[in-house]
């Protein structure tokens, strides 16, 4: 169906079908419109990022002050794993472990691409709705089933899957070798399967949305950043996800049934196993086959955010858009082939390991295309410091320092020293953990209003801001200098290593810096919350963006404008143009007699 | 102490909190009673200016860090690739702290010198193929000297070449232990299987494997000095990762296959104790020990032993509850002394021998006991497994 006839055909039934019947039941929860499933996303990420960042806290705290006792431990963990308010060693890889697999997954994955994929791209192209409401909200519902029983598995007896969230079998397939791989593990397996589908619905749907339900003179390269971001992180997603679930199967397989895909040759707790001929490096293939491509997924939403937020509160175009198109284009081409760097030291041959290399030292060229892009947005533009625009410009500091150390670990030779080390935790919470997050908190600030109709407080955006950023680098710039110290990760205490004794004070630091980062996030909460329901009332375009979402009404409506559709007549960036006065043009707005495009 | 000072941390940034809140607010005072909560020119100035105080934050913690921690880092490489890798790193670091304070300082930078103003209008600067260009140009070629250097020095290092007169050791992983074998004399490794593992023979080589006749089994790696050592891993049961850090060697062991790295160490332990770093580095940790040992006493524990450094070998991919004490020692020794270690341990095949035959009464002592069903269908379950295993072996 071409853009126009969905036009003209539908809108007319839309207004009127919808209106009347909407019961709390159709409108809170079991929702079609893409604007509450949004909003259900995001409500369901941040919990789950509530629960993940709590879980960090815990083991900072063990790592500063190993083996001592704290009554907290024993209220949320337990007699069985804080005897005494005692961290047990086995608790600890499962909070590591969930904690891992809540901030990639549920946070960074469903909560920031699910929420503004759903928000942003019918309201930016000028949709009704997604191309299936209907699996939009299947989608929402598989992903807080699957998180529900994340949840659960906290609970089973022997505790959570304890494995690491890259769940390298042999570890993860035998209850054995850590109780952590009895029923928590299946419990994990269940609920990755169960995500995997809703991230599959809602990447289908994203596809099919972009390419056919654009309005009238939305061409593909009139697209906001934020819709290519998505709609490419739908594409990644769709093509590297379904090796996660197959990898999760042949692991069910192996734990349940006996086969031998991923083990073979193993002889533990007094006994030989059967297995024959498994080889546990063909499962890291296989996970990292998505899981490397999920850092992308994680990431380019937020670069789309950042992107999008920067050219509209610097008040001029986004440097480069064909530029940043094409590089978004290259990351993910270039992130489906990059996946062996987690794998140099597995065993695999080294000649992999050069190709490898290769690869992923070519991924430095686009982002670094990207972050000279944003900079050249800042310079002479005309700063409008929003909360959102703070994170975004963090947003790009932490993806450049975090970035960067991605050259010593994408080097094999580097690699070798460094791998799984401090280091390796260094670089990636900046570059694709803390990024990600600036890149949701600053897409929080920027569409809270398109979402609530309310503003958030600004003054407590700030502090938000400036506290989180100062503690993030006070968190994990340190980290870099005990990683080079040789540090490993995912020890319960360094106790046993006299050599690492002069690395406890700055553990001690890096916990505090966590804890009141941690604290403060207490700050953005409260004002998410409270402005929901008594914050200031939002205008129609509070931030003077062009993008069609700022032409719909502040009260939402089933099927986002209340009359015609509008039509595109130019790009997303027409920011101090000098043919017009107004330092924004509206992308609904119709080119002036005579006026010429000023941009490639 | 340290919840003490954490308490102290959290109160005054609470302080500074509220202190902050109110310099916002009062910087509203002058601006007509906007509560749009959309930045105006006051935002844009003091955010502007934290934008560079936040910029000199950077820098200084940078600067603070290298001078504080710097020397945590890991120093001089014990191992011959170590000073390829090395030097790879150095050249790699100061590629990132160029890059890095170039383009914080710019981002940053513009930040604060275009915080916006209702009278200022931004500058249209759409696309220029010549600076896209630059910046595209730029990294590649830079990276592609960065990847041929690295290539060259990951070929060196991973390959092994066969003719090498190399020392062949099996280092052997299991939760929560490493264990060694040497070759023995003929420098050939016997056969192993974990369906061979039997009493003391815990690493289950093939003793019908004539190789494996000289083959010792041992819990302390010594290696010797300039002699390049040709490391074979294996693993029982999860995946482990032998790390040591000071030769910059790591390779992950795997159940089902061998593994190997290879490298030449270049000091001895005690040559590597005497190096000035390392020395200092050893009466720093010595000195924070003697403190906590003062506070251990006070509640009533005991004094933590002095530190001498000893080369390790750590267990580095999580490989269960234990995994964070996995270590085995590791002595490089000069050659002479090696030889002089190596020949005073028994082999294996001497090993099992003496244990059969100081095992031997006691078990029929055993089997005449073993009377019960449960008992007699478990050996035979045991010779069906013992003889199934000798089938898939074939």
């Amino acid at each position: 169906m071409s853009a126009e006839a969905h036009d003209h055909g539908h809108e007319h039934d839309h207004e009127h079908e919808h209106h009347h019947k909407d019961t709390f039941i159709t409108k809170y929860i079991f929702s079609i419109d893409h604007k509450m499933i949004a909003k259900q996303y995001l409500i369901t990420g941040i919990v789950m990022g509530i629960i993940g960042i709590a879980m960090s806290l815990l083991f900072r705290m063990q790592l500063a002050w190993p083996e001592e006792s704290f009554k907290i431990f024993n209220v949320l963990l337990g007699d069985k794993f804080a005897p005494n308010g005692v961290m047990a060693n086995d608790i600890y890889l499962a909070l590591v472990t969930i904690h891992g697999t809540i901030m990639v997954f549920f946070v960074l994955t469903a909560g920031l691409s699910g929420t503004f994929s759903n928000l942003l791209i019918p309201l930016q192209i000028g949709a009704r709705d997604m191309a299936s409401g209907f699996m939009n909200m299947i989608s929402y519902w598989l992903f807080f089933l699957s998180a529900v029983i994340m949840l659960c598995s906290l609970f089973v007896e022997a505790g959570p899957a304890s494995a690491g969230w890259t769940i390298y079998p042999p570890l993860s397939a035998l209850p054995q070798a850590i109780p952590g791989s009895g029923t928590g593990m299946t419990l994990w397996l269940v609920s990755m399967a169960i995500f995997i589908a809703s991230s599959l619905m809602g990447s289908l749907n994203y596809i099919v949305t972009v390419i056919n339900l654009r309005t009238k003179g939305m061409s593909m390269t009139r697209l906001p950043l934020t819709i290519w971001t998505f709609f490419v992180t739908a594409i990644i997603g769709v093509i590297s996800f379904p090796v996660l679930l197959s990898a999760a199967l042949l692991l069910i397989f192996d734990r349940s049934f006996g086969t031998s895909f991923f083990l073979s040759d193993i002889y533990i707790a007094g006994e030989v196993l059967h297995y024959q001929g498994g080889s546990p490096v063909l499962f890291e293939h296989l996970f990292w086959f998505l899981g490397h491509p999920e850092v992308y997924i994680v990431i380019l939403p937020a670069m789309g955010l950042v992107s999008e937020i920067m050219a509209t509160n610097s008040r001029k175009p986004i440097f480069g858009y064909r530029a940043m198109i094409m590089s978004i284009l290259a990351i993910a081409f270039l992130s489906t082939i990059v996946w062996g760097h987690h794998m140099f030291i597995s065993g695999m041959n080294p000649f992999l390991g050069s190709v490898f290399t290769f690869t992923t030292l070519l991924i430095a060229i686009p982002s670094a295309v990207k972050a000279f892009n944003w900079i050249t947005t800042l310079w002479k533009g005309n700063l409008q410091f929003n909360p959102a625009m703070l994170f975004s410009i963090g947003m790009v500091s932490t993806f450049i320092t975090g970035g960067l150390t991605g050259i010593i670990l994408g080097d094999s030779t580097l690699d070798i020293n460094v791998h799984d080390t401090y280091f390796v935790i260094a670089h990636f919470h900046l570059v694709m953990g803390i990024s990600a997050l600036y890149g949701m908190f600053a897409g929080i600030y920027h569409w809270f209003p398109k979402m609530y109709g309310r503003m958030l407080n600004k003054n407590l955006g700030y502090i938000h801001f400036w506290i989180t950023a100062v503690c993030a680098y006070g968190v994990f710039f340190p980290m870099h200098f005990i990683g080079l110290a040789g540090l490993p990760r995912r020890y319960y205490t360094n106790t046993n290593f006299p050599l690492f004794d002069d690395l406890q004070n700055v553990n001690v630091l890096i916990t505090t810096f966590a804890l009141v980062g941690g604290a403060f996030q207490l700050v953005f909460l409260y004002n998410f919350f409270s402005s929901i329901f008594y914050g200031k009332k939002a205008v129609q375009n509070p931030w003077k963006s062009t993008t069609l979402e700022w032409t719909t009404p502040v009260e939402h409506i089933h099927g986002n404008w209340p009359g015609e559709i509008p039509h595109v007549y130019r790009w997303p960036y027409d920011y101090s143009n000098p043919n017009h006065d107004v330092d924004f043009v509206p992308q609904n707005v119709p080119m002036k007699e005579g006026e010429e495009v000023l941009h490639h | 102490m340290t919840s003490l000072l954490v308490i102290i941390v959290v109160v005054l940034l609470a302080v500074a909190l509220w202190q902050l809140t109110k310099i916002f607010d009062l910087t509203q005072v002058g601006s007509v009673s906007d509560d749009s909560q959309v930045a105006s020119d006051n935002d844009n100035n003091i955010q502007g200016y934290i934008m560079f105080a936040f910029l000199a934050f950077i820098y200084i913690f940078t600067i603070y860090g290298l001078l504080k921690w710097g020397n945590l880092a890991l120093h001089t490489p014990a191992s011959e690739h170590g000073i390829l890798v090395d030097s790879l790193m150095n050249i790699t670091w100061v590629l990132i702290f160029t890059v890095q304070v170039i383009t914080q300082g710019l981002l940053y930078w513009f930040s604060f010198k275009n915080r916006g103003h209702k009278d200022k209008k931004a500058l249209f600067f759409a696309d220029s193929n010549k600076l896209e260009a630059m910046w595209s140009i730029i990294p590649s070629v830079v990276l592609a000297c960065l990847i041929l250097y690295g290539l060259y020095a990951w070929n060196n290092i991973m390959f092994v070449d066969k003719d090498e007169d190399v020392i062949e050791i099996e280092l052997y992983a299991q939760q929560f232990k490493w264990t060694a074998r040497y070759a023995g004399q003929d420098n050939v490794l016997g056969k192993a299987n974990v369906r061979l593992i039997e009493g003391i023979n815990t690493l289950g080589v093939d003793m019908s494997d004539p190789n494996a006749q000289d083959d010792i089994v041992v819990s302390e790696l010594h290696i010797p000095k300039g002699k390049k050592v040709h490391f074979k891993m294996r693993s029982q049961d999860v995946l482990h990762s032998a790390y040591m850090p000071h030769f910059r060697a790591q390779m992950n062991c795997v159940p089902g296959m061998v593994t190997e790295f290879a490298f030449v160490p270049t000091y001895t332990t005690a040559e590597y104790r005497e190096l000035p770093f390392m020395v200092e580095k050893v009466s720093n940790i010595n000195k924070l020990r003697a403190e906590k040992s003062i506070e251990l006493v006070a509640n009533g524990g005991t004094a933590l032993d002095p530190y001498t450094f000893d080369y390790l070998l750590l267990c580095n991919k999580i490989c269960g509850a234990s995994h964070y004490n996995m270590q085995m020692k590791v002595v490089v020794d000069s050659p002479e002394d090696y030889k002089k270690w190596l020949s005073e341990k028994t082999t294996l095949a001497q090993d099992i021998k003496a244990a059969a035959a100081a095992e031997k009464p006691t078990e029929e002592v055993k089997a005449s006991n073993d009377s019960t069903v449960k008992d007699t269908v478990k050996t035979v379950i045991d010779t069906v497994k013992a003889v199934v295993a000798k089938v898939a072996m074939k």
